[in-house]
């Protein structure tokens, strides 16, 4: 029999990243750059705190919303740490993973042919998470040579009568751009005065450098009554496997959003709940540790990107780079499948993050330091001998 | 300089110019500080950690709690120091609690610790009462496990 998949599933591309994951997978021996994860395992103390939680039988359902002594953790955690106060019963619902919160966001909004605005290179879900909604996707292009900032200038010719939401993610994967507190303050302005919805995506807020301070959207004047918050464990306290996020929203869209993930999913694995509850309460120091090693890979590896002549900005979050790979003459595919085949090392080519990532790899410095020397030095000998073939050729 | 001195307590072997690109700093400045780090006396000196049972060494370890008599002038530090002075003695805290001196002691087998014990330690007229405890096995020191879990695997590529 012929499986007549749905038209809206069928016309959605495959992830840009499986695709190269697959290539990946079937050479072995590889090293990695192209690792979306910390590569620190989840802290003792929480991995303890799961285990504590088996031992005691915690093993059912819990409430949808996730369980409450969590929702209240967030709360507190949200309001030290963002500056703005969710209600635990009826403003956080605890998601599996902060991909579920955008999809349950997503579609408890969008109406068919509704559209939403977010900036790219980004993430590689938004745009099929959208379209998956039957809402509209409408990309903006971030600019390297403006640190991938996104413009409010050029937000606002974007907004039309269909426009419903705006996307953001920063700290941003794949760029690890962050955005100025006062270009933030005037895209929360337009928002206002275009009475559009927020969703922002701000799972890498911990992991930011050089002293900068994460500004969240929702804790400026007149955004909390539009924005849904969403964060979750995986990243800061390298806990991606356990699956854990959240959404911080008004009650009115978290009441919507429930609506789905109960039907969908019930509630997020109780396990994984307890552990997001240590994460939370006692997990900063820890977290911290990791932030400030990622702080010093990130230097290692932005001056070892420049000493080889590649262009790129010295991102202050998350944990990638996105040097511009133009001056091999390659495109961003070539450039990564030929450093896989030549040089066994793996990087993801910028285009997996939307068709402006052309031009572009991101490389992930959450990996072991020795792991990131060979490396660098095996694309420092793959780049001369791309220009010795050059200049051969020429 | 916490930052330097977290990187030389995890690897005091790592290259100079691997810090400097870590610290963004240039490797004249590593190299000043960590001379100025030397001189002042804050790094003491570079070890390297051991396993000792793949080393196959015969040596014993003995952990010795010491309850001292302080002593007029010199409160426990003058005792201390003379104990310390025994090559024997591999480290000396004052704790608090219980017991005043906590010595770890280092010799060839048990019988050189008891002598330790017998002939040196509680042969001081300060020292009241001691107790001494040995060594099995070591599983962690001084942050390096001597028995690794296999790391576990991660997806080559992911979002």
């Amino acid at each position: 029999m012929s499986i007549a998949i749905a038209d809206r599933v069928r016309d959605i591309p495959r992830s840009g990243i499986r695709d190269f994951f697959e290539v990946v997978q079937s050479m072995g021996d590889v090293i990695s750059l192209g690792i979306g994860e910390p590569d620190f395992v989840t802290p003792w103390h929480i991995r303890e705190a799961a285990i504590y939680a088996l031992e005691k039988g915690r093993t059912g359902y819990t409430s949808n919303l996730g369980l409450p002594r969590l929702r209240q953790t967030i709360s507190d955690y949200v309001s030290k740490n963002f500056s703005v106060r969710y209600e635990p019963a009826d403003e956080i619902l605890v998601s599996v993973g902060v991909s579920e919160a955008i999809d349950l966001a997503l579609r408890a909004i969008l109406n068919p042919g509704d559209e939403v605005i977010y900036h790219e290179p980004c993430y590689v879900s938004y745009g099929p998470s959208i379209a998956l909604a039957g809402g509209v996707a409408r990309p903006i292009t971030t600019r390297a040579e403006d640190k991938f900032i996104l413009r409010a200038a050029d937000v606002e010719p974007m907004i039309t009568s269909r426009t419903k939401a705006l996307m953001l993610n920063f700290p941003t994967n794949p760029t690890g751009a962050t955005m100025p507190p006062e270009e933030l303050e005037k895209i929360a302005a337009l928002c206002v005065k275009h009475d559009l919805l927020v969703m922002s995506d701000e799972i890498y807020s911990e992991l930011t450098y050089d002293g900068v301070t994460h500004p969240s959207l929702a804790a400026l004047p007149g955004m909390k009554e539009r924005t849904v918050l969403l964060h979750g464990v995986s990243k800061a306290f390298a806990m991606t496997g356990w699956r854990i996020g959240f959404a911080c929203a008004p009650a009115e869209l978290i009441d919507a959003m429930m609506k789905i993930h109960q039907y969908a999913i019930l509630c997020a694995p109780v396990l994984s709940q307890e552990a997001a509850i240590e994460a939370l309460m006692h997990g900063v120091p820890a977290m911290e540790k990791m932030r400030s090693a990622y702080e010093l890979r990130r230097n290692y590896i932005v001056t070892e990107f420049h000493a080889l002549g590649f262009e790129g900005f010295k991102p202050q979050g998350a944990f990638y780079v996105f040097p511009k790979i133009t001056k091999t003459g390659l495109t961003s595919r070539e450039f990564s499948l030929r450093l896989l085949q030549e040089k066994r090392v793996a990087v993801v080519p910028g285009t997996a993050f939307g068709p402006s990532g052309e031009g572009h790899v991101r490389c992930s410095y959450a990996t072991g330091l020795d792991q990131i020397k060979i490396a660098l030095t095996r694309i420092g000998e793959f780049c001369e001998e791309l220009s010795i073939n050059r200049s051969v050729a020429a | 300089m916490d930052a330097l001195i977290e990187l030389l307590q995890k690897d005091a072997l790592m290259p100079r110019e691997d810090i400097a690109r870590l610290l963004d700093l240039s490797l004249d400045e590593v190299n000043t500080e960590i001379a100025r780090l030397e001189k002042d006396g804050v790094i003491l000196g570079y070890q390297a950690i051991v396993n000792r049972e793949k080393w196959g060494t015969d040596l014993v370890t003995a952990v010795i709690e010491v309850k001292v008599t302080p002593e007029r002038g010199g409160g426990f530090d003058q005792i201390a120091s003379r104990l310390a002075k025994f090559d024997e003695v591999k480290t000396c805290y004052l704790m608090s609690g219980g017991y005043d001196l906590l010595v770890i002691v280092e010799a060839e087998n048990l019988r050189a610790i008891a002598g330790f014990v017998a002939e040196k330690l509680s042969t001081l007229g300060v020292v009241q009462a001691s107790a001494s405890h040995f060594r099995l096995k070591t599983y962690k020191e001084n942050g390096a496990f001597h028995q690794f879990d296999q790391a576990p695997e991660r997806l080559q590529v992911s979002p």
